[in-house]
Formats: C-alpha cells, structure tokens, sequence
C-alpha cells in the first residue's frame, strides 16, 4: 500500500516542535533506531511515513515530488524554488521557528536607515570604489527579488552560508541580508536593521507538494487533513 | 511550440533579408565574459543570465542577448557607418513556468551605427523588423526615453536630483518614490530629520565604507533638504507624461500639451522620426505610442523603443528593439556612436504563423 511521506526537520528544535505540533494533534512521530539513525515511525494514523531529512532539503524534495508533504521554514521554501506557490500547497503555518529575513548596514552609517539611503548610498560607494556595493546572503533570490521590486541598484550579492554579521568587519561586504529573531548577533556586530529593510517573516509552516503521485492517497490526505484540522 | 529546426529555417530567411537590407552578418561567441555583462547589469542579469567558470577565462556568460557583444564588436573593429545582422539562440534563467518561458531560444537582429541621421535610422529598424511581420495581427508600441531624460534636464531643481531621477527611469518604483521625497510629497523619515538635525551614532566604525562618505552623503542630504521643493503641478504634468499613451500620430501634440520645460528638441526628434517611418510605408495610424514603454526592460535602451505583440499577452513580444546610444559610449571607452536595433524571435513568429499559439 502507498503512503503519504511527510518530510520532517531531522534534528534539533525544529524537529523537537514539528513533533510536539503533530502530537497536539493526536498524531505521535518519533524516531526510531538508534540515536545516530534517521529513521522514524508514526503512531495514531494510518498511510502516514516519516521521512527525516534537513530542513534546507525539504524544499528541493518537495518539489521534486519525491515527499508528499514536508515542514521547513517558508524563507527556505522562497528562496529555493522558483515560482513556489506553483510547486507547494501553503498548508499551515505553524506558530514556531519564527525568524525575519532582513537587511543590515553598520550601525555607524548615520545616514543610512532606509532602502532609499542604502540605494543611494549605493551608488556614491560604486563611484568611490569601482565596484558595487556588497551585501552578503545565502538568500539570494528572496533578496534579489526583494531589492528589484523595491528599486535599489548598484549593489551585488556575495555569498555567504554562515557566520554572514561578520563579513563587513571582515572586509568582504558592505552589508547583509540575513534572518533574525532576537538582533542580538546584529547589535554585537555593529549591525543595525534597515527601517524598511523587511524582507520576509520566517516560520516553520507545513507544506503539500503539488508534484508529488496523490493518486491512491485521497483518502489519507483527508484523514490527516482533518485530523490536523486543516 | 515551434521545432528549433523550423525555428532556425524561419530565421534565415528573415537573416537573409536584413542581408538584402546592407547588414553584414556576425556572429558573435555564445561564451562571454561575465564581467562586462555584470558591470552594466548587475545583479539583474545574474538573475536571468547563465554563469559558468572557465579555467582560463575566468568567469563566462551564456550570451543572454546580442547586443552587447555586437556592439563591442563594433567598437573593435567596425567602419562607419555599419549594420549588422545575426541568427543564433540566447539563453535566460526564466524564474516562472510556463509554456513561453523558454530558456534558449532563437534571435535574429539588426542592429545599425550611423552618426548621420538617426531618427532615419530608428525607422530603418522599425520598418524593416514591422515588414517581416506584416502579415500577422501584431500589435505595435513605441516610444521614446528621450522624452523622460529631456523632462527631467527641464526640471528647475538641483543637478543631483536631477541625476537620481534620471538613474532611476527604468526603476519606476523608485523613481516614483524620488519624486514624492524632492516634492515634499512624502514626509520626511524621522532619522533623516534627526541626522539632518546633527544626530551621529557612536557605534564603532567598520566596513569599507568611509566615514568620508558618509560625510559627503550629509552634506548632499542637507544641500537637498534647503532646496526648494519641486511643485506639485510639475510633478503632476510629469506624471501625465509618464501615463501618456496614444494613436503615434497625435503624440506630438499630446506631448506639446504636457506642462512641462525642455521637451521641443524631443518631440521635433518624434516628428521626424514619425515622418521617416511614414515616408518607409509604416502606417502611423496602426502604431501606438506609450511615453513609458521601455521602463521596464533591461536599462540599455534610451531613446527610440517598440514592440511587436501578438494578442495573447503571456506571450513575450515577437519583435522588440530600440535605441541605445550611452551602451556604446560606456562599452567604447571614451568613443560613441549612435545605434539602434531590433530582434525576431522567430520561434514566436512560426508559432504564430502556425496558429499554435
């Protein structure tokens, strides 16, 4: 018999709180084995399989259709795939792993706190410089899309996968464009959020894939669909 | 969707004719080097361009159009005047599904150098795309950036307003917002009032950026903040520039309309080229001008613009084009030289011919 696989954060809060939200709803996953093996079972439903993978693969795994339904952050879900909401069903949001996706210049920028002074900021720093001004991500479409729509020019995108508040003291940017939820890395970095600079309010949100085989599985989406009250 | 072989064969036939029209045909590499590229665009391109790493090269394109290596080549190597043609596929990320978003496909252009009479030159192009495709139900739209550069010249306020409004014609969110702000439309943001006020922060300084810098920007910033604002019935007739779209023929007069300073030289540049694409056979009464087509397209056009579409508006249009003259004078290295030009999509076009689309 075919199930639905539910791809799910395989460590840490996130999987911790993904379980407490499933098991509120009268619906126990747990993982199996031993403590090093992914492997994982689901209790209080039938035709449900867990599949425990990292959060920043359950974008890619979602629209590959390869898992029926996964959570992840809706940052990571934006950014990695292309035209998303034409590849994912936005089921629910989830109410925890709350994370805004933001730009930050240095603190000591007096005359910088909107995106229209970081634009224009931009393009005096191009001329002074000869090359644009950098703000380093591991967001890029997210921030691309943002800064295209809202009209700044002259800067480009570096990337960054980690320890990204450190890279205008480093010297590799002049900014950054990463998520937060308390700033305090921000402020011990001399970093301050632009006024205007929110991209994206992250949580942790459950997810359909609208590439994945369904056929076969109707009836078990609507009992986990109601079971989650969805 | 039309076979890349039948696309191919459509588009050398109408190779063949801009060969007849005294293009010389190029073909330029279909690697180019990123650098270039990126410098103009920035992070536009890298959005919609491919980029791969040679060990050698360093850093390479996917052509994504021809016109800048076109005009490079031009600038290397070219006599004047010149006109040129090419077939060959560009290739673009496309960031949405569907099924005109194709990321390679073919284009033939036409692309012309000439110094001597431009707006002659804007209808060369024109006409000769608009022949190609006389036969089908194309809708046809021009326009003019020229125009928007003159309104802003005209404005009676401070050069560097002047400067980011004219950097800004192809974002018009942000061109938009300028305007507000230098008319006192907008209110002023608190911490710009608290920095113009003398509010510093003592936050340690780091990054590249200098302290020097900053200091320019303030006193830009306080410069702008004793500037009269620009009036409100400026803004207003800009505006009305911006939103006007009419039957080409009745632009000029529309144009004289607009409340606005500095656009006679512009709108003789219209008339004229009006009356070349007239004396070319092109029919003023089918073509529709729009004072803001353009603004959205890649920022390389800044004259002349148009457009062929086909009804089915996802389609993107089967013909496009415009003018272009600062590209040549920042990829020229100190030299310019006036160009305009225009591409097929002949995949479109066998499409259309075929009643598939």
């Amino acid at each position: 018999m075919s199930t639905i696989k539910l791809g799910v954060p395989s460590k840490g809060r996130l999987m911790e709180k993904t379980f407490d939200w499933f098991a509120d709803r009268g619906i126990t996953l747990k993982r199996t084995g031993s403590e090093r093996e992914y492997a994982g079972a689901v209790d209080g439903i039938d035709g449900v399989e867990l599949v425990l993978l990292s959060a920043g693969e359950i974008p890619r795994e979602l629209a590959a259709g390869r898992i029926h339904m996964g959570v992840t952050g809706s940052d990571l879900v934006r950014d990695k795939l292309a035209d998303w909401d034409a590849v994912v069903d936005d089921l629910a949001p989830m109410g925890f792993g709350h994370a805004d996706l933001i730009i930050a210049v240095p603190t000591c920028w007096a005359d910088v706190d909107t995106l229209e002074d970081l634009d224009a900021a931009a393009h005096a720093f191009r001329a002074a410089h000869g090359f644009r001004l950098r703000i380093a991500t591991k967001y890029h479409r997210l921030v691309r899309e943002f800064l295209t729509r809202e009209g700044v020019a002259d800067y480009q995108l570096v990337d960054s996968q980690g320890a990204t508040e450190g890279t205008v003291k480093n010297l590799t940017a002049e900014a950054i464009a990463d998520i937060t939820s308390s700033g305090e890395t921000l402020r011990a970095n001399h970093l301050k959020i632009l006024s205007d600079g929110l991209i994206h309010q992250s949580q942790a949100t459950l997810f359909a894939s609208k590439m994945a085989d369904w056929s076969g599985l109707e009836a078990a989406r609507a009992d986990l669909m109601a079971r989650l009250k969805l | 969707m039309a076979s890349k072989a039948a696309a191919r064969a459509r588009g050398a036939q109408i190779l063949a004719a801009f060969r007849d029209a005294g293009a010389v045909e190029i073909q330029p590499d279909i690697l180019q080097p990123a650098e270039a590229l990126l410098d103009l665009y920035g992070e536009d391109i890298r959005a919609r361009a491919y980029v791969t790493a040679d060990p050698i090269r360093g850093e390479q394109m996917l052509r994504p159009d021809f016109t800048v290596p076109v005009v490079q080549e031009h600038m290397a190597n070219g006599a004047e005047p010149a006109r040129y043609c090419y077939l060959g596929e560009v290739f673009r990320k496309q960031d949405h599904r569907g099924a005109a978003r194709v990321s390679e496909y073919n284009q033939v252009g036409y692309e012309v150098f000439d110094r001597a009479a431009p707006e002659a030159a804007d209808a060369e192009v024109f006409a000769l795309l608009a022949g190609q495709l006389a036969h089908l139900p194309l809708t046809a739209t021009i326009g003019d950036l020229g125009v928007l550069s003159a309104a802003i010249s005209g404005l009676e306020t401070l050069p560097a307003r002047k400067r980011a409004l004219s950097r800004h014609i192809w974002r018009p969110k942000r061109f938009h917002g300028l305007l507000m702000r230098y008319s006192g439309q907008a209110p002023v943001p608190e911490t710009r009032a608290a920095l113009l006020a003398g509010a510093r922060s003592d936050a340690p300084w780091i990054g590249l950026r200098s302290p020097e810098e900053m200091d320019a920007r303030i006193a830009r910033l306080t410069e702008d903040a004793a500037a009269a604002p620009i009036p409100a019935q400026t803004v207003a007739a800009l505006e009305a520039l911006l939103d006007l779209r009419c039957p080409a023929a009745e632009a000029p007069a529309r144009l004289r309309a607009v409340k606005l300073d500095g656009l006679d030289a512009a709108i003789a540049r219209i008339e004229t080229r009006l009356a070349a694409l007239e004396a070319r056979g092109v029919n003023l009464k089918e073509l529709t001008f729009d004072a803001s087509h353009g603004r959205t397209t890649m920022e390389y056009y800044d004259g002349f613009v148009f457009t062929l579409a086909a009804e089915d508006e996802d389609l993107p249009p089967v013909a496009s084009g415009g003018r272009y003259d600062a590209l040549t004078r920042v990829l020229g290295q100190g030299q310019a030289i006036p160009a305009v030009g225009g591409v097929i999509r002949p995949g479109l076009l066998v499409d259309l011919e075929g009643g598939t689309a």
